[in-house]
């Protein structure tokens, strides 16, 4: 992680008529750090995380990602993102070398550069005998991971991880943040949101959302020493039900 | 009145090549919270859509409240209340207008068992004219709950009402399951997170189709096989990759801001500390640790991939 940062946003706000989703967010997030990006339902996280991956303009306020403005550059910001939603969004009647040619090519990577990242891919996860296998036949632990490192095949410099690892067994979920970990280390920023407090445990800093706005953000053990409490659960627990 | 609420016996489905559940078995008792926990594809789904009759078994038998699941299926509907996994109200119709028609379908009206639904109801009733699809998902699961009510089952299937939910609305939600135990209906929930099995009476771990273990969650958690010890320092990354390739270590898990590690035979604190030492690793912590139900899930399944 660096203290360069790659996200940053000054008073956003985000009004639908009346109802203000954003109010006035205010933060930044480093090169290579993985941001977990917390709230209760209704919060107003998907309303930050469409703007921020150029999906949505704000009403007001300065926002930059990866170095684009977010009301003029939105199509360079999309190219430097990913993106993996908590819906598994890779194609189940296509194999798995087809997702990864399919989505690689929209990014506009060349069919050369595209092989050599495949068997890269495959060899490292030591999956080189499902390169032919329709993705709906795999195993959901699989699938999970494999839409992630789709997200990333394009070397984006930030990933956006919507719910994850929600319904994955333990083990899996486990193997998953592994990956987010290595992604990290590579220098890919990770902004993950998540309904498992243990793994917000996991991030370098953590913001939390109340009703549209941020009302704590710092690293997990800061958190825990500001609301004396032991763990981030508790700490979500007295910031969103206090509201 | 029958010994148990639900018996499950040896029931099997298969969609095509897909074994969705596997030589199944278990009872639940009567006014218990009864948890089926496991990930996605775990086949908790199907077995509820069994157990309300809208799926039959290829085979094996399973009653509840003493009907069969297949031969009785018209009582079954009657005495089930049922939320599925997915929202499936109707968006169009205001919240009053949904539980009116569940309500009418069932014979019964609102006002007749308002009495069930009430702490429940009266927190989205100031939008009753507000359209189903216009509401936040916490208000939604507090409708579908309510529509399951309504008609006054004996017996309540919830399908992954928590799952997409924050954590404090997925507190409230097994804070208004408690208080619904105490109006003598028995209810069968299922999760995919494992720390809401301590708010059940029974838990069965369920993965791949097959029953991992039944018990209390007291019973599983103290049936856990290893000495277990809770690790942390600064460098947790470097720290959790050597743990896991430690030799006298079964398992080393990452548990939120400490890493659980099951030690072999009678390797215990000393050896980890040793260890850790001569990994070049400064100001780590080790104390033994109660395992939780996500400890015995793993151990339960890394036992199973072995068989």
């Amino acid at each position: 992680m660096t203290n360069k940062p790659i996200i940053k946003v000054e008073n956003l706000v985000k009004k639908f008529g009346n109802f203000v989703a954003n109010d006035h967010l205010n933060f930044e997030v480093y090169e290579g750090e993985i941001f977990g990006f917390l709230g209760a339902n209704g919060a107003g996280k998907t309303t930050a995380i469409r703007i921020l991956c150029g999906l949505s303009t704000p009403t007001s306020g300065n926002l930059n990602v990866a170095g684009f403005d977010i009301y003029k550059q939105t199509e360079l910001i999309k190219r430097n993102i990913g993106y993996m939603s908590q819906k598994f969004s890779l194609y189940e009647n296509l194999t798995l070398k087809e997702n990864i040619r399919f989505y690689a090519g929209i990014y506009g990577l060349s069919s050369k550069e595209i092989n050599k990242r495949m068997d890269n891919l495959l060899e490292t996860l030591k999956i080189g005998d499902l390169r032919d296998k329709l993705i709906g036949s795999l195993p959901l632990g699989w699938k999970q991971k494999l839409a992630f490192s789709v997200a990333i095949f394009h070397r984006p410099r930030i990933v956006f991880l919507d719910e994850p690892t929600g319904g994955v067994d333990p083990i899996t979920r486990r193997q998953f943040w592994d990956l987010i970990y290595q992604a990290a280390n590579d220098g890919i920023t990770i902004f993950v949101t998540t309904h498992y407090m243990d793994e917000a445990e996991y991030c370098d800093r953590v913001s939390i959302m109340v009703d549209g706005r941020i009302e704590a953000l710092d690293t997990p053990a800061g958190l825990k020493k500001t609301y004396k409490v032991s763990n981030m659960d508790e700490v979500f627990l007295k910031l969103a039900r206090a509201s | 009145m029958p010994d148990y609420s639900i018996i499950i016996q040896n029931i099997s489905k298969s969609y095509g090549q897909v074994k969705a559940l596997t030589d199944v078995s278990f009872q639940v008792e009567h006014s218990e919270i009864f948890g089926l926990i496991g990930p996605d594809g775990a086949g908790k789904t199907t077995l509820f859509r069994i157990l309300t009759s809208l799926l039959i078994p290829d085979s094996g038998v399973a009653t509840v409240e003493g009907f069969d699941v297949v031969k009785s299926y018209k009582q079954i509907r009657q005495i089930t209340g049922y939320m599925p996994g997915r929202f499936s109200l109707y968006y169009d119709l205001t919240v009053e207008e949904n539980l009116n028609f569940f309500a009418t379908i069932f014979g019964t009206t609102i006002e007749e068992n308002y009495h069930l639904i009430r702490d429940i109801y009266v927190q989205i009733e100031p939008f009753k004219k507000r359209r189903a699809g216009n509401l936040s998902g916490g208000m939604k699961q507090k409708l579908a709950l309510s529509c399951a009510l309504i008609h006054k089952p004996k017996v309540l299937v919830l399908d992954e009402p928590t799952t997409g939910v924050d954590a404090v609305s997925r507190k409230e939600f097994w804070e208004m399951l408690a208080k619904l135990k105490e109006q003598d209906i028995t209810i069968i929930v299922s999760t995919p997170y494992m720390d809401e099995a301590s708010l059940c009476d029974h838990v069965a771990l369920i993965q791949k189709g097959k029953i991992m273990t039944i018990d209390t969650p007291a019973k599983i958690i103290e049936a856990y096989p290893d000495p277990l010890y809770k690790v942390s320092g600064p460098n947790m990354f470097n720290l959790l990759n050597q743990l896991r390739n430690f030799p006298k270590a079964k398992s080393a898990h990452r548990f939120g801001d400490s890493i659980h590690v099951a030690m072999k035979g009678d390797f215990g604190q000393a050896e980890i500390e040793d260890f850790t030492k001569e990994k070049g690793h400064e100001e780590i912590q080790v104390k033994p640790v109660n395992a939780t139900i996500e400890d015995s899930f793993m151990a339960l399944m890394n036992t199973n991939n072995d068989k």
